[in-house]
């Protein structure tokens, strides 16, 4: 027999390259120890549900009535569904032909692209075209599209924050494009970087690029569009893993040259949509039940709806909780020796940068492990508690952090970041004082006494950020 | 300020290169026709659209299998289940049913995301079922639940294909999502042509001779494409046949990729499904001898549940260090949808004997496959009947893949308006009749053979009207273009 045809020598480089860290080593070493019987505490991904969050009551009536249209005809349907669920079912099933179980049109149903677009309208105060709305199996799944359209090779750049959601770097590298970054700073609750930014024309005028310069982020960006480096730039807000929202300053003064803007000035406009739809078509569409989901997003029940009131009390309990847990976890991580954590203003994560002694860091080397890796290991195994790693989403070179989501329930959360508290001050106690024990012999028996302890964490030296951060 | 607009020139050329038939011109078109104000449509068609370009059956008056979808509205609203009103509503097997399926999720939450594989109970019963279908041993680890089976064939190119002079082997005709990935992948489509004359046969001298010119030319063939039974096609292979093809692939240590989507769509009983797990390990293949991936969905069979997206592909004969790599892929896009995940997990383990809905159950699958059986045959009938046009028979899947001998004058009209000479008959079709077709230059074809594909989905009372109105307008094209 031949050797196998698909191994790792000849597998596609670019899958190779391409890192998930969400599901990565910590979320696989946390399932296995879950496997053991340990309890383990998932915050490595924003998965709500699977912390205890219940799902809305009205979306969920509406789509198992679409699932199930015979109950619709049942006498007795309204002993158990509430009648504005049942009129809603039906609104959306006359959107389809063929209900839940028919293949839509690719761009999904036109009657909830429909709704979309004057939630948008509503929303932002300008039009919105359904003809440009692409419902999508989740929104990964458009991210990868356009990527998809705009990456042509390595010559193609997209501009990415970092931190990042590992998404835009795994999916450029499948695509085998450039991961531009720029880097958000920390100091500045997590605003643009302009010292990388002047840093980065410095790089660039040494490679011979002349730049006359009044905005250095402005013609860093200018710069890198001339030389067809970078064809779109990503902006996530609120952040992930970072939380900040953007004020609306800075979206203006960042938001150069974006997407939505080249596709409207393209020509030939409606060729170009014609491509993306079959691009998009291949999938044949997006599930049914999916686009449902945001129709009713985007409608929720209004006041004077039977199920009106039910639905704000359930949203707004999980808001105003979210925003608590937002605020115990990030006062719980700055009370912890050695941990800084700026606040989640949006999004569902925490971010805390956590100094690593040197130590640490050594310790992480021999162990063959990136230290913020060796760090969240340790958590696991002591705690239970599943973080991902900062390494996985981009940091600046000796700059550590770790994500978790501020998803746990409330009621959870004290011992959680006690748990987490205990840890980090035993790991930080091992790790700043190692090395400074002395054996002392005394009469003949030897004993270990602590020289000092560190009066304060030894400052991290922030080197100067590398163009191309590594994803572990 | 400088800006790059993406303009067709600076578009990903894959993207460019991509096409995709099933939903291309003349459906297009046909949308277009649909939205002009009714009185236009009513003087340019005789009466409304109908679409057999696509295997899309509820979209043309199937209906759902009723136990599924109360398993399914069930599990998308569990509150149901502590409500005693709904045992006035639900069958008492569905309800068991769905309390299962919850309990083998974490939390009995169906909005979390599940594991990047799917859920494992779900995997569980799947592998189960695949186990009780051939009487081989299916592991649950093989097991990766998608959004269809389309996602799994992209996911597959991607590991395969590294550049353009990595080839796959691929029917001809073919559904076009192989060639539509294989270009989007940078690939190049390695062809094989199936045998008209013969029942649309796949034979082992075509496919070595394909191989061996693609490798005179410096292409790496990486995996063959089997579609069983086949689309457009329909046919449905012979046991030994699968036999050669398993033999192979496994002499030139190709990667068989097995789309087995329409394996309960089978109308002659003549044939049966085997799948080529089972074949394979019939012959005493292991995961040593033959690397070997087997696509199912959840649009097909006789389900046809096209809109819920569900499906899996069943991965063995890979080193872990491949498997690894699968499962990361995957695990971008988190999970496939879980109502999906539960979907796939009811087709292949639905009611046994025994079970309150089984007799329901029973009656609604066969009332649809042997529709679908009727259907095939008085299509292919009335394919047979015009003047030019042969027809094989349909012996599974869900479509007709008529040929046209168009007349020379036919071939040069459409010329003259720059349109393939089946896209040109397609087009007339359209207009005179509203029946939309898809050309079959959209799947390949034998270059100076023309066909169109044709679904057997419309309903049948529906049937009559569509060959008569085809009928008539095939009559009057021949009689406009021939000599």
């Amino acid at each position: 027999m031949s050797s196998k045809s698909l191994d790792y020598e000849n597998l596609n480089e670019n899958v190779k390259k391409c890192q998930y860290a969400v599901r990565g080593e910590l979320y696989l070493r946390a399932s296995e120890l879950q496997k053991e019987g340990k309890k383990i505490i998932f915050t490595n991904v924003g998965n709500p549900h699977a912390l205890g969050q219940k799902p809305l009551t009205f979306p969920r009536q509406v789509v198992a009535l679409c699932q199930a249209p015979f109950l619709l005809d049942d006498p007795n349907v309204g002993l158990v569904f509430p009648a504005d669920a049942i009129a809603r079912a039906k609104h959306y099933l006359s959107m389809t032909s063929g209900g839940l179980g028919a293949y839509s049109d690719s761009r999904g149903l036109p009657g909830i692209r429909k709704e979309v677009a004057e939630f948008i309208e509503r929303r932002d105060g300008y039009p919105s075209d359904p003809e440009l709305i692409f419902l999508t199996g989740g929104a990964s799944i458009g991210v990868m599209q356009i990527l998809n359209t705009i990456i042509r090779g390595a010559h193609d750049g997209i501009l990415v924050p970092v931190p990042q959601y590992p998404l835009y770097s795994a999916t450029i590298s499948l695509l085998g494009g450039s991961f531009v970054p720029y880097y958000l700073e920390e100091t500045a609750n997590w605003g643009l970087d302009i010292g990388n930014l002047r840093q980065s024309v410095t790089q660039a005028r040494s490679q011979g690029i002349t730049i006359s310069v009044l905005n250095v982020a402005l013609a860093y960006l200018v710069y890198l569009c001339i030389c067809d480096k970078v064809r779109a730039m990503v902006i996530i807000n609120p952040g992930n893993p970072t939380g900040q929202c953007l004020s609306e300053a800075n979206l203006k003064k960042d938001t150069i040259t974006p997407y939505i803007e080249i596709l409207f000035n393209a020509h030939p406009f409606m060729l170009l949509q014609w491509r993306r739809y079959t691009r998009f078509s291949i999938s044949l569409s997006p599930n049914v039940s999916g686009q449902i989901f945001m129709g009713l997003m985007v409608s929720p029940p209004k006041p004077g709806d039977i199920s009106y009131e039910r639905y704000v009390r359930e949203s707004k309990g999980i808001l105003e909780s979210l925003r608590r847990r937002a605020r115990i976890m990030t006062d719980g991580f700055n009370s912890c020796r050695n941990v800084v954590c700026n606040f989640t203003e949006g999004a569902m994560y925490s971010f805390p940068q956590i100094r690593l002694p040197p130590k640490a860091i050594e310790a992480a080397k021999s162990a063959g492990k990136v230290a913020d890796v060796f760090y969240c290991l340790k958590l696991l195994e002591a705690t239970g508690i599943s973080t991902v790693p900062g390494s996985g989403f981009g940091q600046k070179e000796g700059v550590f952090h770790l994500r978790t989501t501020i998803l746990p329930a409330e009621e959870d959360m004290p011992a959680i970041m006690a748990s987490f508290n205990k840890f980090n001050d035993e790991f930080m106690e091992q790790y700043e004082t190692r090395g400074l024990f002395k054996d002392v012999k005394r009469n003949g028996e030897t004993s270990t006494c602590c020289l000092h302890k560190l009066a304060s964490p030894e400052k991290q030296l922030a080197s100067p950020p590398s163009l191309i951060p590594t994803f572990m | 300020m400088a800006s790059t607009p993406l303009t067709l020139d600076t578009i990903n050329p894959k993207v460019l290169e991509c096409e995709y038939a099933v939903r291309g011109e003349i459906v297009i078109l046909a949308q277009k026709i649909s939205h002009l104000p009714l009185i236009i449509i009513i003087i340019m068609l005789c009466s409304q659209i109908l679409y057999c370009n696509i295997g899309n059956p509820q979209s043309l008056g199937q209906q759902p299998i009723t136990f599924f979808r109360e398993v399914l509205a069930l599990c998308d609203h569990p509150a149901l289940l502590e409500k005693a009103e709904t045992r006035g509503l639900f069958s008492a097997d569905s309800i068991e049913r769905a309390s299962e399926i919850l309990h083998q999720i974490p939390g009995r939450a169906t909005g979390a995301y599940s594991h990047s594989q799917g859920i494992k109970g779900l995997r569980d019963k799947i592998a189960a079922g695949i186990e009780a279908r051939d009487g081989y041993p299916a592991d649950p680890n093989d097991i990766f639940l998608t959004d269809g089976a389309s996602p799994a064939v992209h996911t597959m190119m991607q590991l395969l294909i590294r550049s353009k002079n990595d080839g796959i082997l691929c029917p001809i005709p073919q559904y076009p999502l192989y060639s539509a990935s294989i270009a989007l992948h940078g690939g190049t489509l390695v062809p094989y042509y199936l045998n008209e004359a013969a029942g649309w046969g796949l034979e082992i001298a075509e496919l070595k001779n394909q191989l061996e010119t693609a490798k005179s030319k410096g292409i790496n063939v990486r995996a063959l494409v089997v579609i069983n039974p086949g689309n457009p096609t329909g046919q449905v292979l012979a046991e030994n046949n699968q036999k050669q093809i398993v033999d192979f692939c496994k002499d030139e240590g190709l990667v068989l990729l097995a789309d087995e989507v329409y394996q309960e769509n089978i109308y002659v009983p003549d044939k049966q499904f085997q799948s080529f797990k089972k074949v394979a390990r019939s012959m005493g293949y292991g995961e040593k001898d033959i690397s070997l991936v087997s696509f199912q969905s959840v649009s097909k069979g006789y389900y046809g549940e096209c809109g819920k997206r569900g499906g899996y592909m069943e991965v063995t004969g890979f080193s872990p260090e491949i498997r690894e790599q699968i499962y990361k892929l995957a695990s971008v896009n988190l999970c496939s949808n879980i109502s999906g995940q539960i979907l796939a997990s009811l087709v292949m383990n639905p009611p046994k004997v025994g079970d309150e809905s089984y007799e329901s159950y029973l009656a609604e699958k066969h009332a649809i496959l042997s529709s679908l059986a009727r259907r095939a045959k008085q299509l292919e009938d009335a394919f047979n009947s015009l003047k030019g046009v042969t027809c094989n028979r349909a012996e599974g899947a869900m479509y007709l893949f008529p040929n046209i001998d168009l007349p020379k004058r036919a071939i040069e009209a459409a010329k003259a308006v720059n349109t393939a000479p089946d896209a040109f008959y397609a087009r007339r079709l359209l207009n005179a009749t509203g029946i939309v077709v898809v050309p079959g230059s959209g799947f390949g074809q034998v270059p100076g053979t023309w066909h169109f594909r044709c679904t057997i989905l419309p309903q049948e009372d529906k049937i009559p009207a569509i060959v008569s109105r085809l009928t008539k307008f095939h009559k009057g094209f021949m009689d406009e273009f021939c000599d």
